[in-house]
């Protein structure tokens, strides 16, 4: 394997393979590194090798399409290994990935970060029993193993994907007892502008509500699960009616299920960028923290570029024109002269864009959504930490997730605390009365996925150890 | 015919299905699906135990973030949503 290239790309989503297909039309070696075995990433995620065939979905078509692309390019793709750590050389970058459990690294002059996003999922009390999973989890295995989840399934959450995971999950011979969104029918109405110009996409949509009203499945606008009930296991859940700014009311309503898929948006992965040294700032509407950034994907490092959700959530049609421009952007930084009309792509991805923010602006949790995480309700999941205890952190000093992690551990977890800063970082600014911009982002140590002992520690005999002679008595 | 709400269920054609175990259990699962899906279909959803008070966990993220689907497989712990099923597979949970 070569360990010198000139580009590394980490992500092969929608940016990620846009900017390395882009960039390996100039001449350049480009290595697309990717968690999944193949490329297509969360959105155009390829079916299992257990499906021999199945109906075609936009989805798989795009993937279908993309995998195409990347097999038939230059750009090197190294699927199933995992990125767990970044380094800055002098004029390089030093890029430490898992593969089949042995620990490699390379180094290239350009790099592209197309990491991509997670969800965001508000703590409400139950949402650790097994049978809660986040949306984006739903469609992750409805497109990979085609297979439905549960046999009575409550979707619960905010924007677009609510109706994608119940049309999913019937379209895959599964159940929907109710579908309940925070959005209004209001909500939707206003974003209808920005849809107009994807009208193939505003098409689809309108199809999967009404498809539900048609088969008489519940539709709860305004509302939210509010807790989930079981013992091992979901049996119902209760959801009430939400204000305005999503604050829950009213009385509780329940209905019984054996599975809850629930999301309130995605959040950009923003760990990636601060090991290189990208600055963060914080943007509601982007998602939470997302690195500051340039025009076409260019950062405060010199080199390293940003493109896709992972620079801020605006969805994956302009992933792609974002990975073209970034993919651009790191061909340019090698000195190489673009031959590709760069302010067209501009043009296209504005228009995306706007499509993007539109729709993100509808999955966005509203202030009031805060109030479902209780006092008793666990809030760090694996650390099994309870919005209570890090009140009471808080209230000793606490200003910062990082010191919430080390006094109640709340974060310090093996999901690294993926799943609870965002909580922690709402719980804090309410107590300072200070909006969520001002409390210090949490900071992102190596490594960025659980890497075991033995595969950091390699291959080496203990007796080629270099131990020096003990000093004489 | 144009459908509103198609059924694919019937026109998903898998590949044949393998044994495997879970916590000594014999399993069936279509030959290289995720060992989430697997477990799912075969209704075992509690996977791991929580670390701190050993509360019942499952799949979450289905992405390899949340590590709550962790298994382990020839003592190595990996994800049931990263993990492939093959014939003879042995899985045993993380539960206590």
């Amino acid at each position: 394997m070569i360990t010198d290239i000139d580009i590394a790309i980490i992500g092969a989503g929608p940016a990620g393979c846009n900017a390395a297909l882009i960039a390996a039309e100039y001449n350049l070696s480009v290595v697309m590194l990717d968690e999944q075995a193949s490329p297509g990433g969360q959105v155009w995620r390829e079916k299992s090798r257990a499906i021999l065939n199945a109906p075609r979905t936009p989805e798989s078509v795009a993937g279908g399409l993309i995998r195409n692309a990347i097999s038939q390019s230059n750009v090197s793709h190294l699927g199933g290994v995992r990125v767990w750590h970044i380094e800055r050389s002098e004029d390089a970058f030093v890029i430490h990935y898992e593969n089949a459990g042995v620990s490699c690294f390379l180094n290239c002059r350009s790099l592209v970060i197309a990491t991509g996003a997670r969800e965001y999922v508000q703590p409400i009390p139950g949402w650790t029993l097994p049978g809660v999973l986040g949306m984006a989890a739903a469609t992750s295995i409805f497109k990979q193993d085609l297979i439905p989840i549960g046999s009575k399934m409550v979707v619960s959450g905010t924007g677009p994907l609510v109706f994608f995971v119940a049309a999913e999950q019937q379209r895959l011979g599964g159940k929907i007892s109710a579908v309940v969104t925070s959005n209004t029918f209001l909500d939707w109405m206003k974003a209808l502008p920005a849809m107009l110009f994807r009208p193939r996409l505003l098409f689809r949509g309108l199809r999967w509500i009404i498809a539900l009203y048609v088969n008489r499945i519940p539709v709860y606008w305004g509302h939210t699960v509010t807790r989930v009930e079981g013992k091992s296991s979901v049996s119902r859940v209760e959801f009430k009616k939400i204000r305005k700014d999503w604050t829950p009311q009213g009385e509780p309503k329940f209905i019984d299920c054996d599975c809850v898929s629930m999301g309130s948006g995605l959040i950009p992965a923003f760990e990636p960028f601060q090991l290189v040294g990208i600055s963060l700032e914080h943007n509601s509407d982007l998602g939470g923290w997302v690195p500051k950034q340039e025009l076409d994907g260019r950062t405060n490092v010199d080199g390293c570029f940003i493109c896709g959700d992972g620079a801020g959530i605006r969805g994956s049609l302009a992933a792609e024109t974002h990975g073209k421009l970034a993919g651009l952007s790191a061909v340019a930084f090698l000195g190489a002269k673009i031959s590709h009309p760069i302010e067209k792509l501009r043009r296209e991805h504005a228009k995306a864009t706007s499509f993007g923010e539109a729709m993100s602006k509808l999955s966005i949790p509203r202030p009031g959504l805060t109030k479902l995480t209780t006092a008793q309700t666990v809030v760090c999941r694996c650390e099994g930490v309870t919005r209570a205890e890090i009140e009471e952190e808080i209230s000793l000093g606490a200003q910062s997730t990082i010191s919430v992690k080390s006094g109640v551990r709340a974060g310090m977890g093996l999901c690294g605390g993926k799943f609870c800063q965002t909580a922690i970082t709402d719980l804090i600014a309410k107590a300072k009365s200070c909006p969520v911009n001002e409390i210090v982002p949490p900071t992102a140590r190596p490594p960025l996925r659980p890497v075991s002992v033995n595969t950091l520690a390699g291959d080496f005999n203990y007796s080629d150890l270099p131990i020096s002679k003990p000093a004489p008595l | 015919m144009f459908q509103l709400a198609p059924n694919h269920e019937d026109d998903i054609v898998r590949t044949a299905k393998v044994n495997f175990t879970f916590d000594g259990k014999s399993l069936l699962a279509h030959e290289g699906e995720s060992l989430a899906a697997a477990l799912m279909r075969a209704k075992q959803l509690h996977i791991s135990d929580a670390p701190a008070d050993g509360a019942p966990r499952g799949l979450f993220c289905c992405m390899g973030l949340c590590q709550e689907c962790v298994v382990q497989v020839d003592g190595k712990t990996i994800e049931s949503c990263r993990l492939q099923v093959s014939q003879g597979l042995h899985v045993s949970s993380l539960r206590r």
